[in-house]
């Protein structure tokens, strides 16, 4: 069984999903990485911010 | 100018300057229509069908082969890891939220029912990562719908 931590289930998710936006979203293939690379930036960014903001609540 | 507009209007007689503007769509119109005119040939649907069934399988029809091997490795890869995380495949709904799941599984096509067919994934979720594994699942389903639509796209020429 894989038994991955949080982070890494969370940075894997957004690969995969990020790869997918990006393909299918964008025409171009230099539009499609960046727009990817964006989309993992935003995905991996937004679940740390949320994960310090429960952090700091749960406090 | 707000009260002008809830006036129902026919769309022909709107000024030009009021009338829907396409600027900035991620696909020109003149490419599009050019695009079309030469991809109405044959069974339209197929590389929707072909897609949802098999992810990567509509771009691969239609000669994108980059974006098909991208699609296929992303979708198997995650489904693959929710299947190795003893991830829960939907069958016997109960509720609405199983129902939506069941949705987001039925998404994966073939591998979904082929994990039905050799008994694979959990029937109910006991660890952390089994719950982990079955949201993967659900979203890899997802994407292939998305994938799919995609392939639609580049065969009716919406999409170059």
């Amino acid at each position: 069984m894989f038994r991955p931590s949080h982070f890494l289930a969370v940075v894997l998710f957004a690969l995969f999903a990020s790869v997918i936006f990006g393909v299918t979203m964008r025409d171009t293939p230099p539009k499609m990485l960046r727009y990817g690379i964006y989309c993992f930036v935003r995905f991996v960014g937004s679940a740390i911010a949320l994960s310090w903001l429960m952090f700091l609540i749960a406090r | 100018m707000r009260l002008l507009l809830l006036i129902p209007i026919p769309y022909s007689l709107l000024p030009v300057s009021m009338r829907y503007s396409q600027k900035g769509m991620a696909t020109p119109v003149n490419k599009i229509a050019a695009a079309g005119q030469g991809s109405q040939q044959g069974f339209v649907y197929l590389p929707l069908i072909a897609g949802w069934l098999v992810p990567g399988a509509g771009h691969f029809l239609l000669r994108k082969w980059g974006r098909g091997a991208l699609i296929a490795t992303s979708i198997l890869g995650m489904f693959v890891l929710g299947i190795a995380m003893h991830g829960k495949l939907y069958s016997n709904v109960s509720d609405v939220l199983d129902v939506l799941g069941l949705a987001g599984d039925l998404g994966n096509g073939m591998l979904f029912i082929l994990s039905r067919v050799f008994g694979l994934g959990a029937d109910q979720v006991q660890v952390t990562t089994a719950d982990y594994g079955t949201r993967f699942i659900v979203v890899a389903g997802l994407l292939n719908v998305i994938a799919a639509v995609d392939a639609h796209n580049l065969r009716t020429g919406r999409k170059a």
